[in-house]
């Protein structure tokens, strides 16, 4: 069971009658890019929004390296080692950039600071900041943000504000990244530079990715193995190449001939 | 040498104008108490704003820096005020009315408001926004009603507080000034580690927040407490200060006005609070003793008026141009306007008058200008035609 980082057994969830997704079986390997494709309202984001806590699955399991995580608050799953980026950007807007990453470094066991430590200034509190200070300018540096480091997150450019999200998730010393559409509203260029930054990430890092995504050139030129849902169900999964040859894939995506 | 000067650049003296402001404050007092005592209705004054330093820079946790609507300051502050000030007047029968018995009723009362601050932290967690404020608003107005109800503390009429031994009374102001500096340390120490990120990363987005593990409960719980806690420690302080305590002080109307403190003095923006409530505790206390008699009835409308002045006058886009040119920067490069270095003026800075040309500028200015007009005058006539 723990060959696989994420792996996902009959996971569903409904909204009174509605049922939003179900039977979703995933298995991501280690060190693997997995697409997550499908149409409009096929119900990606709600598969991330259970992966991550804030919708409690009605049914089913999912498991991070062996350990059962359904049940668990968004804290406590972003402590086991799940983090995301959002669809629409959530960035802290009235921090410096710095601090955004600093926030994601706050769980880390190396930099536990207690709270009286902090309010009376114990030599370990600023030990602890310093070495946070460093790290976070360490991650800002890959991302080539470190010059931004001072302005706040909301004055940076769209791209650079999606690279923020993902060093900030880094931060957080994550086991898997789940990606929200990263290239939605991106030009071409763009887009080319992110499919770099995340093949850099899962080889730097030793990462696990999981990626919502539309850009279909993103998909085909990024992911080595998709899941491709519709109306809450797993229409297709397998090699990338394949399953975007899969009739029934294609006809999600352009509709019947009728 | 060299490396003094360092260290002293290293120090980022922002961090310290608030101690600054304070202690700069609390020197000028005691100048003044040794040259030859303050006025009681000094003292008073300074007690007063003391008390809404505190007040405000407790409720700037939540508000500033946490994001939720708190309007119920008033009513922690009437838990320390009432619990610290019977506690002070039971245990002064064996320990007396020292800084003994201050000390340990400031702490009781304090702690009381904590446990406030807690139990109005639960509902803070599922609550937000509006609602929150309704919470918070009951919950001033149902303390000061079960505080007006109970016989222990002398139902309507409230109780006499602790007379406290004359010399403790007489520098009470220096007690306060430096209960003032705690509450400023706690909260910038907070605000400036780990856990104010947390707490601020919640304000700006509680969902990221939560997706990058901050433990949303904790910290909103940590916020509340702390913020309650020095609201207590206010409360006792005015207990101390005032010879009654009585619940209808407690209102609605108060905790609003240290939401006016917090507002006016910016969001987040402990210096600005600090002014604003010593601006607007002054206000009150100057009204009050100028306007007296029938005129008493106008000392709301002027208080109002001059209140909405100040927002026209740091927001209304006409004034602007005026605000940049008068600002405290402004102000300050003005003092100490940095000497120039003939070598460092850059192109676009240098003087063109200073520029020696061949041109001879008198020459140019007294041209004759008529000759221009006969120019000019045949095709004025032409166009007659």
């Amino acid at each position: 069971m723990s060959d696989y980082v994420l792996e996902t057994v009959d996971l569903g969830i409904s909204f009174g009658g509605l049922k939003a997704a179900q039977g979703i079986n995933l298995k991501i390997k280690k060190n693997e890019i997995y697409g997550l494709i499908g149409p409009n309202g096929a119900g990606k984001t709600t598969v991330f929004n259970m992966l991550t806590g804030v919708y409690q699955p009605t049914t089913g399991e999912f498991y991070l390296s062996g350990e059962k995580l359904n049940g668990a608050s968004q804290e406590s799953i972003n402590k086991k080692g799940i983090a995301r980026t959002f669809q629409n950007i959530r960035l802290f807007n009235n921090m410096t950039v710095v601090r955004n990453v600093m926030v994601g470094l706050h769980n880390r066991p190396e930099y536990r600071c207690g709270f009286f430590t902090s309010v009376f200034r114990l030599p370990r509190h600023f030990k602890v900041e310093k070495q946070m200070r460093k790290k976070a300018k360490e991650l800002l540096d890959i991302f080539g943000l470190l010059d931004d480091r001072n302005n706040l997150a909301c004055n940076l450019p769209y791209g650079k504000q999606r690279k923020l999200e993902i060093a900030r998730a880094l931060a957080t010393d994550p086991k898997l990244l789940l990606l929200d559409e990263p290239a939605a509203g991106m030009n071409p260029q763009e887009t080319a530079e992110l499919v770099e930054t995340i093949r850099f990430v899962r080889d730097r890092f030793d990462m696990t990715i999981l990626l919502i995504e539309h850009d279909m050139s993103l998909v085909s030129s990024i992911c080595e193995r998709l899941t491709v849902l519709n109306f809450g169900t797993v229409l297709a999964e397998g090699e990338t190449a394949e399953v975007l040859k899969d009739p029934e894939v294609i006809r999600a995506y352009l509709g019947d001939d009728e | 040498m060299k490396n003094i000067g360092l260290a002293l650049k290293k120090i980022k003296w922002k961090h310290y104008v608030n101690y600054v402001i304070v202690l700069a404050a609390l020197i000028v007092l005691l100048i003044a108490g040794a040259s030859g005592g303050l006025k009681a209705s000094t003292n008073e004054l300074v007690l007063k704003i003391a008390i809404s330093i505190v007040l405000a820079v407790s409720l700037s946790i939540v508000v500033g820096f946490l994001g939720e609507l708190s309007l119920g300051h008033a009513g922690f502050m009437c838990v320390g005020a009432y619990i610290g000030g019977k506690v002070a007047v039971v245990i002064s029968e064996k320990l007396g009315g020292g800084i003994v018995t201050f000390l340990i009723s400031l702490i009781v009362g304090g702690l009381c408001a904590a446990v406030c601050g807690f139990v109005i932290g639960l509902p803070a967690l599922r609550l937000r926004g509006d609602y929150l404020a309704i919470v918070t608003l009951a919950f001033g107005e149902i303390v000061k009603v079960i505080f007006q109800q109970s016989k222990a503390f002398g139902a309507n009429l409230g109780f006499d507080t602790l007379r406290y031994d004359k010399s403790f009374r007489q520098n009470f102001y220096i007690i306060a000034l430096i209960l003032v500096l705690v509450t400023l340390a706690v909260t910038q120490n907070m605000i400036r580690s780990k856990h104010g990120r947390a707490i601020t990363a919640i304000r700006d987005n509680e969902i990221a927040a939560r997706a990058s593990g901050v433990d949303v409960t904790k910290y909103k719980l940590i916020a509340f407490v702390v913020s309650a806690f020095f609201a207590g420690i206010a409360g006792v302080m005015f207990a101390c200060t005032f010879s009654t305590v009585q619940a209808p002080k407690f209102g609605y109307n108060y905790s609003i006005e240290i939401l006016v403190m917090v507002v006016l003095g910016g969001m987040g923006n402990i210096t600005g609070t600090i002014l604003s409530a010593s601006l607007i505790t002054f206000l009150n206390v100057k009204l009050s003793t100028v306007l007296t008699g029938d005129l008493a009835v106008v000392k709301d409308l002027v208080y109002a008026l001059i209140l909405v002045l100040i927002v026209i006058y740091t927001n209304a886009p006409a004034f602007k141009t005026f605000r940049e040119k008068h600002n405290l920067k402004a102000f300050t490069l003005r003092i100490f306007k940095p000497k120039k270095d003939p070598s460092r003026i850059r192109d676009d800075e240098a003087k063109w008058s200073n520029i020696p040309t061949k041109i001879n500028m008198d020459e140019l200015l007294t041209v004759d200008l008529k000759v221009q007009e006969s120019v000019q005058s045949p095709d004025k006539g032409g166009k007659n035609k």
